[in-house]
């Protein structure tokens, strides 16, 4: 019993790249069978929860590895859901070129806006990413409308050329879906599709962790002086990691297409960029796990919370005496439905009053607590022996 | 005489009206410790960053290993030809642990400057990791070798800095003050380790404030006094020199 319990926690530290990616697939793909008792269990909001755990994965590889804290991130979501969308228009609706295309190009323009800003730290580096993102907003309104649609939104349309599908078949009446071979992506295998993704995603960005670039990223952030006096030129390391956040984000914005085949320039709002900045804190910043925990936890509220209206408080505390009852509703209704952000602000403060480094912190305490209470109790076994 | 590892020629810097180096002649010979010693004011600090390229003098020249120009290259252009630097408050990777600390510097020795590696596992880096324990385990840090670098004492901190620049085997090892604001005996353990890194016969200029610390480990003194070369020479004929004992030390005995 108790060598069982060993090996477990023996497991559970050494946490090898194996281990840990075959418990992250399982928990991912079993999504719609834990999240179901919480009422989360439908296709659209697990198709969010994993393509904004890939958004915020990609953000922390920047902001948790090197504490370089962009505003603009967003941009890339919506450069992956706009050359998504074109690569539908213009080739296939098959996902994967639709998918590469928007890495790609998100790469290439984090790795433009990347040169530039990363010439700045600190405040003056956010400022300046923020900088790029409005620009890229508002081009999206006017400039660029020939590539974005403007207000509109870049639809998919009967008449789209779409090169490869037409050359193979005649296009079929009605607007065509997205699809991986013949699979709809729709529904649940849209959401199983965008998780194995996720699982993908997730591993490259645990290998990236775990390598000597990774703890290269980790010096830079803390202590960037003494690593350019250890013979490391941090630039190039700096840009490397800003440019594959940006390729995550892309991706991201590419599978937000996949699922819903149109693109607006609202997902490139600096909110959006402020919204992963939270799910990344809120979890734990420079953790694996710490962002996926704070997308859910986003996700859901925006979701789920938002549409507890007073009815459903009444049904909720009809247990109680009718004047126990009005007093509750009175009292919780602020915090849920239009007023969720009212929560996830006291969440969101709470958690950084307390909790410095987000839930993770809160898990290794407990983990902590319990191993170091478990090792004393096998100690005193051993000396009674 | 064997080839000057690091030569000083001519320099001269001044900041507005102050001249702080005035036409500096030096040449460091290999496998030497060479002091620079100094009042207050007297250009040390100066000195030492013009030696590593941060300052740019206003005439002369630095040259390391036999004419590689030094003057106006970047900090890590200077540690990878062989350059590595301690600083006066020790400069360390606070959020990681000591042995992550130590295999930073040996990843930079051997990758360069820039090196992508995204997949390379660092389970894999069996040999840098065990070379990172040999020599924390040369400071005497073996022990804290999972500890995160931030709570170190003072004195760990400054062993733990000589331990990064140390796994890098550097051709010239730079140390501002190394038992700047140590306890006594912080300060006796940082000789010893000096000491025992002189027989690995590694070059070294130590600038110093603590003369007991100076006499212990060098080999060659200068002593600069406002901005200028006023004497250089074993520890004897230092302590001997009068124009030193003078200028310096006011005429004290040493």
């Amino acid at each position: 019993m108790n060598s069982i319990k060993q090996q477990l926690m023996n497991l559970f530290k050494k946490q090898s790249d194996l281990t840990t990616i075959l418990l992250f697939a399982a928990g991912v793909l079993t999504m719609p069978i834990w999240l179901d008792p919480i009422g989360a269990n439908y296709p659209d909001l697990l198709q969010k929860f994993v393509i904004f755990g890939i958004f915020a994965v990609g953000y922390n590889i920047l902001f948790g590895l090197t504490g370089y804290l962009s505003f603009g991130h967003a941009v890339f979501l919506g450069v992956g859901s706009y050359t998504a969308v074109w690569s539908f228009k213009l080739f296939t609706m098959n996902v994967l070129p639709a998918m590469l295309f928007a890495t790609l190009i998100s790469g290439l323009i984090a790795a433009a806006i990347g040169f530039v800003s990363m010439r700045r730290s600190g405040i003056y580096f956010s400022i300046l990413t923020l900088a790029f993102a409005q620009m890229f907003y508002n081009l999206a309104y006017s400039v660029l409308i020939p590539i974005t649609n403007g207000e509109t939104g870049l639809q998919l349309r009967m008449h789209d050329i779409r090169i490869i599908d037409n050359y193979f078949s005649d296009p079929a009446p009605g607007l065509p879906s997205t699809e991986l071979f013949g699979m709809s992506m729709n529904g649940y295998s849209g959401f199983y599709f965008c998780a194995v993704v996720l699982i993908l995603a997730f591993y490259v960005a645990m290998k990236i962790f775990r390598s000597p670039f990774g703890m290269k990223l980790k010096a830079i952030k803390s202590n960037q002086h003494r690593m350019r006096y250890t013979g490391s030129d941090t630039r190039p390391y700096l840009i490397t990691a800003f440019i594959i956040s940006g390729m995550f984000a892309g991706l991201a914005g590419a599978l937000l297409a996949v699922t819903d085949p149109l693109a607006g320039a609202e997902r490139m709002q600096w909110t959006a960029s402020g919204e992963v900045i939270l799910m990344t804190i809120l979890g734990g910043v420079g953790t694996l796990f710490g962002p996926l925990l704070g997308v859910g936890i986003i996700k859901y509220l925006e979701n789920i919370f938002s549409t507890i209206n007073e009815s459903v408080l009444q049904q909720f505390f009809s247990f109680l005496p009718q004047w126990g009852e009005n007093f509750m509703v009175a009292i919780v209704s602020p915090f849920v439905g239009d007023g969720w952000h009212l929560t996830l602000g006291i969440l969101f403060m709470i958690i950084i009053i307390f909790l410095p480094g987000g839930l993770m912190e809160g898990f290794q305490k407990i983990k902590k607590r319990y191993l170091t209470k478990g090792v004393k109790d096998s100690e005193s076994t051993t000396k009674q022996e | 005489m064997s080839k000057p590892v690091l030569k000083i020629s001519n320099v001269n810097k001044s900041f507005g009206g102050l001249q702080a180096l005035r036409d500096i002649n030096l040449e460091i010979e290999k496998g030497k410790v060479h002091a620079i010693i100094g009042p207050n004011g007297a250009g040390k600090s100066t000195l030492l960053n013009v030696c590593v390229g941060l300052l740019k003098p206003d005439s002369g020249s630095v040259t390391f290993n036999g004419g590689i120009n030094v003057i106006g290259k970047s900090p890590h252009e200077i540690n990878q030809m062989g350059l590595a630097r301690v600083f006066q408050t020790p400069e360390i990777f606070p959020d990681l642990s000591l042995l992550e600390n130590v295999m930073i510097p040996a990843f930079s020795k051997r990758d360069g400057a820039f090196h992508l590696q995204l997949f390379r596992s660092l389970a894999s880096e069996t040999k840098i990791t065990q070379e990172a324990k040999e020599v924390l385990a040369s400071v005497g840090m073996e022990a804290k070798a999972d500890e995160i670098a931030g709570s170190l004492s003072r004195g760990d901190k400054r062993r733990l800095e000589l331990a990064m620049c140390l796994i890098q085997h550097p051709d010239l090892l730079l140390l501002d003050e190394p038992t700047a604001g140590m306890a006594r005996h912080d300060t006796n353990k940082t000789i010893e380790l000096l000491k025992k890194i002189k027989e690995g016969g590694m070059t070294k200029i130590i600038i110093e404030h603590d003369m007991h610390v100076v006499f212990s480990v060098a080999d060659t003194i200068s002593v600069l006094a406002q901005g200028a070369i006023i004497a250089t020479g074993t520890p004897d004929e230092i302590r001997g020199n009068p124009i030193v004992q003078e200028a310096y030390l006011g005429g004290a005995e040493l």
